[in-house]
């Protein structure tokens, strides 16, 4: 019995530790991703299914379009950028690009803009 | 009448009408969500003869894909370029422009070890530059030297044309203006601001411009001796 109420407060002082961390990190040292959306609307499918599935939508409609040429917009990384470049910067990086900030902080390496282009088209022409 | 021989009349204007509406489809645009289809082969049709010494389709086809270099011509990338041949016999000069053939059976094809190098059913011969690991085999196999690979960093692509360092690239028929149902930007540029010696179209749709040309016409592809049957081919050469 002891030994379950020592793991309980040890349970509750590592718990209230990593608060007090979080909220130290909170106060500015490690940047917090920038999630601007700044187009209104839905977005082609539901925020949890997009946070969770959108690099697989991604490579899906990747090679169905490299290989048969379907260019269904839906899925497609140009649509994305479209929506989701920022209005000052008409890119989807930079510190609060919509993809890059969450990426910096989650710490993933994004590929895509090796050779795609980050800019909505209107301002890359 | 009686109604078994009408329903055989009305099966045979059926199979009468059905390969003209067939050829009316082929010729369009496909929908986007449609898949290249075998039905079709794109290919080129180029007539020496009008090909002047202007550079238009080089030019445009930089323009439309945004390969312009760094003025380092030995490791720049070229998709597209005017090769001058010269007859040791005659001394005659021709210029051509020289592309991607698109190759029925492509060397790059054969050799590319991860399968980054493809033709597409309608005959576009490609890279996918997600799967390209840079090798450079295919440079070496293309007996046309059509191929390049950029040694740079690469910023402002176009969006339809992504473009990277590391990979190999080459012309692509501009397969993202053919989705769309216009022709290459070449072509577009050659029949406005050249001599018209360009001619896009459907290789195996009969009725097309380039078909009747190519039936009523002699056409040679480039080396025929490695009977590659490129969808380029070439006019007066």
């Amino acid at each position: 019995m002891s030994l379950r109420i020592a793991a309980a407060v040890l349970v509750a002082l590592l718990g209230g530790a990593s608060l007090a961390g979080s909220a130290e990190l909170a106060g500015g040292r490690v940047a917090l991703p920038v999630v601007k959306i700044e187009k209104n609307g839905a977005c082609v499918a539901p925020t949890a299914q997009m946070r969770r599935d959108h690099m697989k939508m991604l490579l899906h409609q990747r090679d169905r379009t490299m290989h048969e040429g379907v260019r269904t917009t839906r899925f497609s990384l140009k649509n994305c950028i479209e929506c989701h470049a920022s209005r000052e910067t008409g890119s989807v990086l930079g510190k609060e690009g919509f993809c890059s900030s969450c990426h910096a902080y989650a710490s993933v390496a994004i590929d895509c803009f090796e050779c795609h282009s980050p800019m909505r088209e209107a301002r890359a022409q | 009448m009686n109604p078994d021989r009408r329903q055989l009349l009305g099966w045979a204007a059926a199979a009468a009408l059905a390969p003209g509406l067939r050829l009316i489809d082929l010729v369009q645009a496909r929908s986007p969500e449609e898949a290249a289809s075998v039905l079709q082969r794109w290919g080129l049709l180029i007539d020496v003869e009008k090909c002047s010494d202007c550079d238009a389709c080089v030019g445009a086809c930089r323009d439309e894909n945004g390969w312009a270099g760094h003025g380092r011509p030995a490791t720049d990338a070229q998709w597209i370029r005017k090769a001058s041949l010269r007859d040791r016999g005659t001394g005659l000069v021709q210029t051509l422009p020289l592309m991607c053939q698109h190759c029925e059976h492509p060397p790059c094809v054969d050799v590319c070890p991860t399968g980054a190098s493809f033709k597409r059913a309608d005959g576009i011969v490609l890279v996918d530059k997600h799967i390209c690991i840079g090798c450079r085999y295919c440079v070496m196999a293309c007996p046309f030297g059509a191929r390049s690979f950029v040694h740079e960093p690469v910023t402002g692509q176009k969006a339809d044309v992504p473009r990277g360092k590391g990979t190999v690239e080459s012309c692509t028929l501009c397969v993202h203006r053919v989705d769309r149902g216009e022709r290459p930007a070449c072509v577009e540029a050659c029949n406005r601001d050249g001599g018209k010696a360009m001619l896009f179209g459907d290789l195996k749709d009969s009725s097309s411009e380039i078909s009747l040309r190519l039936r009523r016409e002699p056409s040679t592809p480039l080396r025929p001796d490695l009977a590659l049957n490129p969808g380029v081919r070439y006019q007066r050469l």
